[in-house]
């Protein structure tokens, strides 16, 4: 059974001001993501993938069709759907600790109970001796994967990544690929994952959801086999290559949609 | 000097004592030149020999100290209500667009237009200068918080909600925390501008006060008597402004660019 149906779920976002016709974001889309899966969306900007994990996380509202989680509608944004944003989104005033609590807190989980689940996830980001850092103290890198370590400290039943890493220099890029990947081999999560990085997107991937230009909708979807655990020189392997090569020619295809 | 480039601590507790040294001098200079009659403008050293005599034989300090409660006591209600109002106002746009307009409208009312009034319909007891004070907080304090309250980062929001905050936590743990230095920043300003009202609050029907001793010191043209009582307000101000500042780093660490 999966655990995420997105059932022709379309998203039309209204102009606001008269004689302005609405815009249309979303075309309805159907994608199923099956407990544990490791998925990709890949598009071109402002091809409405952000979207789509906006309206899984409900932080807006389909205007049509439905989402499910484990069966049960999804009504609202909550924390059983973790979301790491694009944005360096920690909590200034709250220390990294602090950060990663913050939603244990709100559970009311006890302080002992609260600072054993927080160990264990600033070790796994690779975070010890930042306990008592305040965000600012951070490089976007390290604020990132507080983010990371703050979502899945709440045990979220999927885990939801909007371009977490397009704000990151490459190399520091490639280090946090590694890093997700690494605790999702471990974890064994639900990952959805936006991109529009073709290199990110295959190297984590179980599968490739590839959107088209806007008003978007799911052209093509790739089943990404490299075994795991994965390691960086699959990025220079001949498979890759190909997978690469193909995803460039849609993507590039969209791309050049979106902007004539 | 380059631009924007910052001075050390010491460099800039030197250069502005330094004016202070500078503006006292040219004001002796004036008054000792003889440039300007004894009777409009009193020697610095002449205010202080007033301001000395003020405190040790006219009981002073109960003036000080009546103004200060005043000053304190019309800014403290004023932000008992403001505080509330402006984060409601900030956070829920129906509630801004419903009293936004008429605070807006209010905010340019001069506060020291409405003593007349205030005279009849509170006396001219303590009640009229607590009012003064408030009406000139009042109204511009809810404005400022409303801003401050309005610019919380929506992300930040979102990111509550992610981790299974409902409206009011999200509110709670994070629309307070993160308009708290900049609502922190916004009393002490307002706090300042309340200290501007208090002479006009205590030009009429007052017994006792700063404003009051500087009335009945224009009466007898003691000039230095008035311009003790001035800087006495001023100095009192910068003493409150400085005493927040140094709560409000205390409190607010985080805030601070490092």
């Amino acid at each position: 059974m999966s655990r995420l149906s997105i059932r022709n779920v379309g998203k039309i976002f209204p102009s606001g001001r008269r004689g302005v016709p609405p815009t249309e974001a979303l075309k309805p889309v159907s994608l199923e993501i099956g407990d544990n899966d490791f998925i990709t969306v890949l598009g071109p900007s402002g091809c409405g993938k952000s979207t789509l994990l906006r309206l899984v996380a409900g932080l807006e509202t389909p205007t049509s069709g439905d989402i499910l989680l484990d069966g049960a509608p999804i009504s609202g944004p909550g924390a059983d759907r973790g979301v790491v944003f694009q944005s360096y989104t920690l909590f200034p005033w709250l220390t990294v600790r602090e950060n990663i609590c913050f939603g244990l807190r709100e559970k009311n989980m006890s302080a002992a109970q609260q600072r054993e689940i927080s160990e264990r996830f600033i070790a796994q980001v690779g975070l010890r001796g930042f306990e008592n850092h305040y965000p600012k103290q951070l490089s976007g890198g390290m604020q990132q994967r507080v983010a990371i370590a703050r979502a899945l400290a709440n045990d979220p039943k999927i885990l939801l990544l909007d371009e977490p890493f397009g704000a990151l220099d490459n190399q520091t890029r490639v280090l946090m690929q590694e890093l997700l990947l690494g605790i999702w081999e471990q974890a064994q999560k639900t990952v959805m994952f936006i991109t529009h990085d073709i290199d990110e997107a295959i190297f984590m991937a179980s599968r490739v959801v590839v959107m088209s230009a806007r008003p978007g909708r799911i052209k093509a979807e790739l089943p990404v086999d490299f075994p795991h655990p994965r390691s960086y020189t699959v990025k220079t392997s001949p498979e890759f290559m190909a997978l690469k090569a193909r995803l460039t020619e849609e993507i590039r295809a969209e791309a050049m949609a979106a902007d004539h | 000097m380059k631009l924007l480039v910052p001075v050390s601590r010491e460099k800039r507790t030197l250069l502005g004592v330094a004016f202070f040294v500078v503006f006292v001098a040219l004001w002796g200079l004036i008054t000792w030149s003889g440039a300007v009659p004894k009777h409009f403008l009193a020697s610095p050293w002449q205010t202080v020999q007033s301001a000395w005599d003020l405190f040790a034989t006219q009981g002073f300090t109960h003036d000080v100290g009546m103004t200060i409660w005043r000053v304190v006591g019309g800014f403290l209600l004023a932000a008992v209500i403001a505080v509330p109002l402006g984060i409601a106002m900030g956070t829920y746009k129906p509630i801004e667009a419903f009293f936004e307009p008429f605070v807006s409208f209010a905010r340019y009312l001069p506060a020291s237009a409405f003593i007349p009034l205030l005279i009849l319909w509170v006396g001219i007891g303590e009640a009229q200068k607590l009012t003064v004070i408030f009406i000139g907080c009042f109204f511009q304090l809810t404005l400022m918080i409303t801003m401050i309250v309005s610019a919380t980062r929506r992300d930040l929001i979102e990111a509550a909600y992610t981790l299974g905050c409902q409206d009011t936590a999200a509110i709670r743990r994070v629309v307070l925390p993160g308009a708290a230095p900049e609502i922190a920043e916004a009393l002490r300003q307002v706090l300042g501008l309340g200290w501007t009202y208090i002479i006009v609050a205590e030009l009429i029907g007052a017994s006792s006060g700063i404003g009051h001793m500087i009335t009945d010191s224009q009466a007898l043209m003691a000039t230095d008597n008035i311009i003790a009582g001035i800087v006495i307000i001023g100095l009192v101000g910068l003493i409150s402004d400085l005493a927040f500042k140094k709560v409000n780093q205390r409190l607010f660490a985080w805030s601070l660019q490092r």
